[in-house]
């Protein structure tokens, strides 16, 4: 196993100080190793993943190289060579598990705003005494988004949040967590090959949800009452100006009607005999509230805004990857983790084989199938070169940080242009 | 079940996504417009071809809009007023949509009613006022749908109807605009 830094480095280096996981405790466990504390319906900081992953990897004792990064992966005779740090390693076979959120996904209008407005992504974002003072346009409204601009608002920075389609949800359903339903109803279970449209939920943002030990929930009207702007999608920046979407209502009511299916959904499985117990009643949600007039530009170079936050999601990093692999987008082209070029394998991407494939709980049913094919193919292979040299040699790209690579907290691509 | 008919063909739009998916360069269309002044503020505007697939298209045959002011305008009222075409626009585009989601998603449509306002300052027009912008301050769109659905379903088909409308990113996004003399 290759790891660029130290065990756990994007929970430890690349997140911000306040984040914690959006699924329980009880919920966020490795195989082998659940959940034991005090707090199983808390949720755990970047720390306590940190140390969640370092304990797994003691467990695991998997063959691991820290400090080795792999800077390029090319095909060389049947199998595939890498140059990781300063080595060239021969593999078979080889994993990518480096996730989908190693880059902040910036869209391209980011070039054309004042000079005098600070930029920055979420993904170097760390607590709001690194922001000048004056106002804060936050870009994004899925769960970085939200929790950001929350964090922000209550520092006493005025936020105007710019609000693209979105997943609300409540933190708490029927008194029990929300994710507590996505996983007992089966919703994260649902397979890769079952979905209606894959590249749909392979492109869904994270949920508006944050964890907190008040299990509050944070969705739009929330923020609306701590003070915050709401604004439509960041649309252009025109002579300084940013121009916002007038479709803001449609994106409301986009998100209003797909909760309620959602939890018509879950309603009507706590009916069935699957679910075996009593629940508190059915809520439902007050639609989200459209401020009154929303404004449709902002002035840039008023002062008004002193800092442009982006959260506009994150994208994987394939720069290393020397192999006709990627689609036009630069997402891997793969079939359930299978990539279109033998012995190459990928774990931990969205909805990779399951809705939950990004979650910490999600990538062992994943891993243990993609890892399947692996050990077939190599099988397979040695077979056919009946016990010729080369042995069964995968390599591991990623380490034991990859898979969970803020998968918990992904915001795969909210288009923002 | 009974056959799901709204007339449109739902599935020769889903063979073309697909196609499309693979060859953005076929998927770039470009529509055109021909306007000739006639008198006062009265014009035609002719509209016959345009671009699409890689070649050149045209409609089966050729339309031509009158657009004036009406009389309180003090003029001939020879036709609607261009911004009313903007209503033209987004209300038959989003009814459009309507009924192509309703037919993808099995949902048998009986009648689709749409009505739509916009709120319009003329003072930005007429330059009475530099703080009054010349477009739509306002516009709301209200649809009265008849079909085999419940109300929510046929509110999540107004909602998807927005999401893919042209006329609808149109009006409420930013468009480059560049005008040219020859």
């Amino acid at each position: 196993m290759l790891e660029r830094g130290e065990v756990a480095n994007s929970w430890r280096h690349e997140r911000w100080d306040s984040l914690t996981l959006l699924t329980p405790n009880w919920l966020s466990r490795l195989p082998g190793i659940g959940y034991d504390g005090s707090d199983p319906d808390g949720y755990m900081s970047s720390a306590e993943v940190a140390e969640l992953i370092a304990s797994f990897a003691a467990v695991a004792r998997a063959p691991l190289r820290t400090g080795t990064e792999v800077r390029s992966l090319r095909r060389s005779g049947d199998g595939y060579r890498l140059r990781a740090g300063d080595d060239e390693i021969q593999a078979d076979t080889v994993v990518i598990a480096s996730g989908a959120c190693n880059l902040a996904a910036v869209p391209a209008l980011a070039a054309q705003l004042p000079a005098g407005v600070l930029q920055l992504t979420a993904h170097a974002y760390r607590n709001p005494d690194q922001l000048p003072d004056g106002g804060v346009l936050v870009v994004g409204a899925s769960a970085t988004g939200v929790q950001i601009a929350a964090e922000l608002q209550r520092s006493g920075r005025p936020v105007t949040l710019a609000v693209g389609e979105h997943v609300r949800m409540p933190r708490t359903y029927r008194g029990r967590d929300v994710l507590w339903w996505m996983h007992a109803a089966g919703v994260w279970d649902q397979r890769h090959d079952e979905l209606d449209d894959l590249t749909r939920a392979r492109t869904l943002p994270s949920p508006q949800l944050v964890g907190t030990p008040a299990r509050a929930t944070l969705d739009l009207n929330a923020l609306s009452a701590l003070g915050v702007e709401l604004v439509g999608r960041l649309a252009s920046v025109r002579d300084g100006q940013a121009l916002f979407s007038g479709g803001l209502r449609n994106v409301f009511s986009l998100a209003d009607l797909k909760l309620e299916r959602l939890l018509d959904f879950f309603d009507e499985w706590a009916l069935s005999d699957a679910a075996g117990e009593q629940f508190a009643s059915p809520e439902r949600l007050a639609p989200t509230l459209a401020p009154r007039s929303p404004r449709l530009q902002l002035d840039l170079l008023s002062g008004e805004i002193g800092t442009i936050l982006w959260a506009t999601g994150f994208r994987p990093d394939y720069r290393w990857l020397d192999l006709p692999v990627l689609d036009a987008k630069g997402n891997l082209l793969h079939d359930g983790g299978v990539v279109d070029s033998p012995g190459l394998y990928a774990l931990g991407l969205p909805v990779l084989r399951r809705r939950k494939s990004t979650f910490i709980h999600g990538i062992e049913d994943d891993a243990r199938e993609v890892i399947g094919q692996l050990t077939a193919g190599l099988a397979g292979s040695a077979a056919a070169r009946l016990g010729g040299q080369g042995g069964l040699d995968p390599a591991v790209v990623g380490g034991v940080d990859g898979h969970a690579g803020g998968g918990d907290l992904i915001d795969p691509v909210e288009h923002v242009v | 079940m009974a056959i799901i008919d709204n007339g449109v063909n739902v599935q020769a739009l889903l063979d073309a996504r697909g196609v499309l998916v693979d060859a953005p360069g076929a998927a770039q269309f470009t529509w055109r417009a021909s306007t000739k002044w006639e008198h006062g503020v009265h014009s035609t505007t002719r509209v016959h071809n345009f671009f699409g697939l890689g070649e050149e298209q045209s409609h089966k045959s050729e339309s031509v809009f009158d657009a004036d002011h009406p009389a309180v305008f003090a003029a001939e009222d020879n036709g609607i007023t261009p911004i009313e075409y903007l209503l033209v626009g987004l209300t038959s585009c989003l009814t459009a949509g309507v009924a192509a989601v309703a037919q993808n998603r099995g949902i048998q449509i009986h009648s689709i009613e749409a009505t739509v306002e916009g709120d319009h300052d003329i003072r930005g027009i007429l330059g009475a006022d530099s703080d009054v912008r010349n477009g739509f301050n306002d516009v709301r769109v209200n649809f009265k749908i008849d079909a085999d659905a419940s109300p929510q379903e046929i509110e999540a088909l107004v909602a998807q109807s927005q999401k893919r409308s042209a006329v609808f990113d149109a009006l409420t996004n930013p468009t480059e605009v560049t005008v040219t003399v020859a």
